[in-house]
């Protein structure tokens, strides 16, 4: 189980056995569009506030990978779920509406990866058969709790990202068919001073790269050992850093293995400045995009580092720099060697 | 400023910020600069228009057409706001469209359309002046304090 430092290994591999990934509009458009499940035209999904809108893709999310692995919501023990709202509202509601024994977990953005690690650990440690691990972001509402009105005229920084709207959900079981969730690398609260609310990729890049050295450290991998390391949501800027800084610490990623969720989502020529990011943009693109690849047999092993800023709208106004955390989880098809 | 805060962090810390920095896009300066103008300058064109059309048609002088004009700017940009057209219009003008009264209007009505969904008193009431209050607060008070720097030199015997 435990190995190294800060790594777990989950000897019984659990299965993903289904995962569900659902879209707003702006998604829609994206680059990754036809790997998702839902999309919605609309960012208020016929809700009358955004904030009901979020609760409305996380349990279509939940809903659907419950549905896409011919189950019933009794046969799950256990949800994980979490988002980026004030007390993770989206997920506690969600789970209001589900009815299932509810964890309620918050990593901001990298939270996606922090359930699935979760529901990994707890279906291999055989205190759940089947777990499922959820997240959720709204742009509108992300927008409107950290930054500004939606329709603020305040121009922003070419560093600044776009949260994507969506959830992703994925069912992790102790049997069945699909790909396995192998390891786990639980990461360190990483604050290198950055204190610019509109430049999260520069302050996570190096929590990002410090979960990255650990899990390669503790499992005595080299990085060619996985066909894809993605980070979660650097976008263009904050994945030019970390490249660098892995570099700077003698850990040689090629770049067709290095990639990012938020440059992946989105079309070059959408208004998304330096990409994507929130908790659904890691969510949706691994749960989408990811392990269609995987199960075409594109690829075969994959890390899918999920990046999070620890911050609120209070602390970076009291001008506290912000603290990042990045989890990391390998996802290994069925057929490949161990 | 910067150097006050730069000396709490750490060493490592100061020695990323370098590290991030050369590796991250500048704002195009220059750029906003010539946008803001060009932006800044149309909207204050068709403030003109419309401070002209209030004077030829319908009897206004100069200064007695101040107040429509205004009108007509904060009406246009609280229908763009609600469009959901000014803030696109911002991100291509920066200061040029952030700066003339429609600016200010665009703050209010942003944050009054967020808020909504709170509720008319402590939604809309509470959160309208989210982002212009500042404006208004330190406003009145520069103002308060030009006043009064004004009928001191007076008493004075100035000016």
């Amino acid at each position: 189980m435990l190995k190294g430092h800060q790594t777990w290994v989950f000897d019984s591999k659990p299965v993903i056995r289904a995962a569900a990934a659902v879209g707003g509009p702006f998604e829609a458009k994206g680059a990754l569009a036809d790997d998702f499940d839902i999309l919605h035209e609309d960012v208020w999904l016929g809700q009358d506030s955004f904030e009901k809108a979020e609760k409305k893709l996380l349990e279509q999310a939940c809903e659907k990978a419950i549905d896409k692995a011919g189950m019933k919501k009794e046969d799950i023990q256990f949800l994980l779920s979490g988002d980026l709202m004030d007390q993770i509202i989206s997920s506690s509601f969600a789970a209001r509406t589900l009815g299932m024994p509810y964890v309620g977990i918050f990593g901001a953005c990298s939270t996606s990866m922090l359930g699935l690690a979760l529901a990994a650990l707890l279906v291999n440690s055989g205190a759940a058969e089947n777990a499922l691990a959820a997240a959720s972001s709204h742009n509108v509402a992300a927008e409107k709790q950290f930054r500004y009105p939606t329709e603020y005229g305040g121009q922003k920084p070419p560093t600044a990202q776009w949260t994507v709207t969506g959830a992703g959900a994925a069912l992790v079981s102790r049997d069945g068919e699909g790909q396995r969730v192998t390891a786990a690398t639980i990461g360190r609260v990483i604050d290198m001073g950055i204190s610019d609310p509109f430049n999260m990729g520069a302050a996570m890049a190096p929590a990002a790269v410090d979960t990255i050295q650990a899990h390669l450290r503790d499992l005595k991998r080299e990085p060619e050992y996985y066909d894809l390391i993605a980070t979660g949501d650097l976008g263009r800027v904050g994945h030019r850093i970390a490249g660098d800084l892995l570099k700077k610490h003698d850990i040689i990623i090629p770049p067709e293995i290095l990639t990012d969720c938020g440059i992946l989502i989105y079309k070059e020529e959408q208004p998304v400045l330096a990409g994507g990011s929130g908790c659904a943009c890691s969510a949706m693109v691994t749960y989408g995009h990811f392990l269609k690849r995987m199960q075409k047999g594109e690829l075969s092993r994959i890390l899918v580092v999920a990046t999070g800023a620890l911050l609120s709208p209070l602390s970076y106004q009291q001008k506290e720099s912000i603290p990042c955390i990045a989890h990391a989880v390998s996802i290994e098809r069925e057929q490949g060697s161990i | 400023m910067s150097n006050v805060k730069s000396k709490k962090l750490s060493l490592t810390q100061q020695e990323y910020k370098e590290f991030a920095k050369v590796r991250v896009p500048n704002r195009p300066v220059l750029t906003n600069c010539i946008r803001a103008f060009i932006a800044g300058g149309i909207i204050c064109t068709i403030g003109q228009g419309v401070q002209w059309m209030f004077m030829t048609y319908f009897g206004f002088t100069e200064v007695t057409a101040g107040n429509p004009t205004v009108a007509v700017l904060i009406m246009l940009s609280v229908l763009l706001t609600g469009l959901g057209v000014y803030d696109h219009i911002a991100q291509w003008a920066g200061a040029g469209s952030a700066v003339p009264v429609t600016g200010f209007a665009n703050t209010v009505a942003s944050a009054a359309i967020e808020h909504r969904t709170e509720g008319y008193v402590l939604g809309v009431g509470g959160n309208m002046f989210k982002l212009a209050g500042p404006v208004i607060a330190y406003g009145v008070f520069s103002a308060f304090i030009v006043a009064l720097v004004k009928i001191t030199v007076q008493a004075l015997g100035g000016i």
